[in-house]
């Protein structure tokens, strides 16, 4: 294999489709996790290290900068999980087409969305 | 440029199933928690440490603390091996990616003895 054939992978001057948006905000969804989990590890280490851990933390998800965290990172996992149901069911051939691919990932996107409007009003 | 030696099978095929493999099991643990605290709003500390304090809680909580760890390897892996490249990074590509995938593994093992010391701790 040639290693200096051309390439073009300029996003800047690809159109991207819904499958290719859905797609690499998936992967970016999913960086962004790596990092959140050390939010989700210290929720729970300060609910459980104590009662007056417990109660500090009550206290502190009352915080708008708290809440605003708290809530980036669930609405990260309800997208990187909402996607990844996606996959398991085109793994299982469900919109494998590119129909199907296509209206998979809108109505994926639909239902992340209102999972993070949702883990908005669970947390405010 | 050879990739597979880092990646957390040494076999895609491998790889693919462990992704979705994880991806059930946290996909159900995530279900439980959050089910769990809709369904006890106002909950006191007590019922939350006894809930953490049964075995199978905590066994559960460990098999997704280890499919995070495998999960994001894998995710981590195909992102850093598609931009950490010769072609976008020029000829230090695989020294970049080498150190970023030691923080990676220096992170996941961090998380991994945290969750136990964690949920082994109550």
């Amino acid at each position: 294999m040639k290693s200096n054939r051309p390439v073009n992978l300029d996003i800047s001057t690809i159109k991207l489709p819904i499958t290719a948006i859905v797609s690499i905000l998936h992967r970016l969804s999913g960086v962004f996790l790596f990092a959140g989990t050390a939010v989700l590890l210290w929720l729970l280490a300060a609910s459980l290290r104590s009662e007056e851990s417990f109660i500090a933390l009550q206290e502190s998800l009352s915080a708008p900068l708290i809440k605003f965290v708290v809530w980036a990172v669930l609405a990260t996992l309800a997208y990187h999980a909402v996607m990844g149901v996606r996959h398991l069911l085109m793994d299982c051939g469900l919109g494998e087409s590119l129909k199907g691919g296509r209206i998979g990932a809108w109505v994926a996107l639909a239902v992340a969305v209102v999972l993070i409007i949702l883990a908005g009003v669970w947390v405010w | 440029m050879v990739t597979a030696v880092t990646s957390f099978g040494r076999s895609g095929l491998y790889d693919w199933l462990v992704q979705r493999v994880s991806a059930v099991a946290m996909a159900a643990y995530t279900l439980f928690i959050v089910f769990y605290l809709l369904l006890n709003p106002g909950m006191e500390y007590a019922q939350w440490q006894t809930l953490f304090s049964q075995l199978w809680v905590r066994i559960f909580t460990l098999i997704t603390l280890v499919s995070v760890i495998a999960h994001a390897w894998i995710g981590l892996w195909a992102v850093l091996t598609d931009y950490l490249t010769e072609r976008m990074m020029g000829s230090k590509a695989v020294v970049l990616r080498l150190i970023a995938q030691v923080i990676l593994a220096v992170v996941a093992v961090t998380y991994a003895v945290w969750g136990i010391e964690i949920i082994w701790g109550i």
